[in-house]
């Protein structure tokens, strides 16, 4: 299956990157050969099975909704590329 | 002093042969004299390395000491380490210092291990060369020119090296056994949920484990003793109780069925590693071990399904870097969608964007039951060959790696050739085994890795043969001329 170049554009969208036009001809490219291996699972008779979506099949386990972490509110924003009076700073979105 | 692993180190720092203090600065200094070739470091924690020397002497001389107390270890770059960069191979994490450890991190300061530096790595633990690291490769101690394989490649190299005893790494794909090939390493990936994640930064979390890089499988089962065990703080980790992975070394293999899959030993596989692999087998029959050829007959699907399901994941776990709260932000962003574009796209490598872009398009509308459904009904296919096999044999064997190391460069044209070199291995992520590989020869002076796959749980059984392996045979004992 190949792709288009309105469809590497469409993906990269989706996944909020922005890639050049170099970057478009190489991603169109290895996506090419990247869906020729993939595809290779089509030839696989898959029709009685159920999905295995984790190794270890068990529930998730349940805990009381109780507070365990401690406040690091200071110390997590020391990570921030921008923060003032403990809140992260962005792009204006509201005009 | 180089030579010795960490329970040789540990029986010394007991016999007051040396202190910890001794022989972490003497591991520091050598690191900063031959790394430079090597690359294998990110990060040197000197500072913080000789405090946590001096308090193991100390502890050790107030009789406070666990068995690994004053060892020094690496941690790849890829766990958190508070107050100490972890950057995950990426311009993304470049300034990222975490106000945490990771739960393997904190697991070993607990337990007084000394923590040298921070191991190379490919770029989120995205590859199977350590070419993609934003800090550079890593070179191959055996042969500079070569790749020591990854993503845990910086770990590996380390240790090939003697620049550190032992490391942690981590397998998503292959990242921990197939580096473990080519530099002539133990590497140890456990059972799915056996060590905590938390801590750990994410890359597929279905498939994602932490494990271990030593010269002997001795040594790995001390390291696995301090790692293992359930996190509250990781809902995937394992609630079963761990054991002494020293308590079955010695057994003996009497008895020992082991199961030989066709398929990997099939076209692709290099003559002289399939030479040195049959002889490694032969050696197993010798310690009265029985071998058995078996199927896995969708082996061949399991490359396929990984490159769904863990750039599916991928994409999901790498959308948290979106420039606001931690990692890297571009300058002068003009609006909340060029912040998060232009911080994605200069932040993230060729390769990382790549997965991330062909797991968008799995999980895409129209395309979801085609790809990430289909790649998980193949995960089933592919458990219940595993499923089978285990009902004949008590482990499998074969190459980890279809040939030895390569040449830095040699596989970076196309990302499947790439992919492809982890054929023997990512079938075991996928189905949450462990597995080791461990050194079974040499080909042109090149480390040839066998690899051993275990039900869920047997570590210790794993930890056994291999080292029952290693009294037999000196394989593990090579090292390469630094």
């Amino acid at each position: 299956m190949s792709i288009s170049a309105n469809d590497i554009a469409y993906i990269a969208n989706l996944a909020r990157l922005q890639l050049s036009e170099a970057e478009k001809e190489e991603a169109a490219a290895s996506f090419a050969n990247i869906l020729a291996l993939i595809d290779q699972m089509q030839s696989a008779d898959t029709s009685d099975l159920e999905p295995l979506s984790h190794a270890i099949e068990s529930s998730q386990p349940l805990r009381e909704d109780i507070v365990t972490e401690k406040n690091q509110r200071e110390d997590l924003q020391k990570n921030a590329p921008k923060c003032e009076k403990g809140l992260y700073l962005v792009p204006k979105v509201i005009e | 002093m180089f030579k010795l692993g960490i329970a040789d180190i540990s029986r010394s720092l007991a016999a007051g042969e040396f202190s910890s203090e001794e022989i972490t600065t003497a591991y520091l200094a050598r690191i900063k004299e031959k790394d430079k070739e090597l690359n294998s470091y990110i990060t040197l924690c000197e500072e913080q390395a000789l405090a946590q020397a001096k308090a193991a002497d100390t502890n050790r001389a107030n009789g406070d000491a666990h068995l690994l107390t004053g060892v020094p270890i690496a941690h790849k770059d890829i766990f958190c380490t508070a107050g100490i960069k972890t950057s995950c191979g990426s311009r993304m994490l470049d300034n990222f210092i975490a106000p945490y450890n990771a739960t393997v991190v904190e697991n070993f300061n607990q337990a007084g291990v000394i923590t040298l530096g921070k191991t190379n790595m490919d770029e989120f633990a995205m590859g199977s060369s350590n070419e993609t690291s934003y800090y550079g490769p890593v070179h191959n101690p055996w042969n500079k020119e070569l790749v020591p394989g990854g993503s845990s490649g910086g770990s590996a190299a380390a240790v090939a090296a003697h620049l550190c005893p032992a490391a942690t790494a981590t397998d998503t794909g292959g990242s921990i056994r197939q580096p473990a090939a080519f530099c002539g390493l133990t590497g140890l990936k456990p059972t799915y949920g056996r060590a905590s994640r938390w801590g750990m930064i994410a890359f597929a979390s279905s498939l994602d484990q932490a494990g271990t890089l030593t010269r002997s499988a001795e040594d790995a089962a001390l390291m696995l003793n301090v790692m293992a065990g359930h996190d509250p703080k990781d809902s995937t980790s394992i609630d079963i109780a761990t054991e002494d992975y020293t308590a079955n070394l010695n057994k003996p293999l009497q008895g020992l069925k082991i199961g030989i899959p066709v398929q990997h030993f099939a076209e692709g596989l290099d003559a002289e590693v399939e030479q040195n692999i049959r002889n490694a087998l032969s050696e197993f029959e010798k310690l009265g071990a029985t071998l058995k050829e078996i199927s896995l007959p969708n082996s061949h699907q399991s490359v396929s399904a990984y490159y769904v399901i863990a750039p599916a994941e991928a994409s999901a776990n790498l959308s948290r870097y979106d420039g606001v709260r931690y990692g890297y932000r571009c300058e002068d962003p003009k609006d909340l969608e060029d912040l998060y574009k232009r911080t994605r796209s200069e932040g993230f490598g060729t390769e990382v964007k790549r997965r991330i872009m062909v797991g968008t398009y799995a999980l895409s509308a129209g395309y979801y039951d085609a790809y990430y459904l289909k790649a998980q009904k193949i995960r089933r296919l592919i458990k219940n060959d595993f499923d089978n096999a285990f009902a004949e044999v008590d482990v499998i064997m074969g190459p980890t790696s279809p040939h030895t190391a390569f040449k830095i460069g040699s596989q970076t044209n196309d990302p499947v050739t790439m992919y492809l070199e982890d054929i023997y291995t990512i079938a075991v992520n996928l189905a949450g085994l462990p597995g080791i590989s461990v050194p079974a020869g040499l080909v042109n002076n090149l480390p040839v890795g066998l690899q051993i796959i275990g039900n869920s749980f047997s570590e210790s059984h794993l930890l056994n043969i291999a080292h029952q392996f290693q009294q037999a045979t000196d394989w593990h004992t090579q090292t390469p001329e630094i």
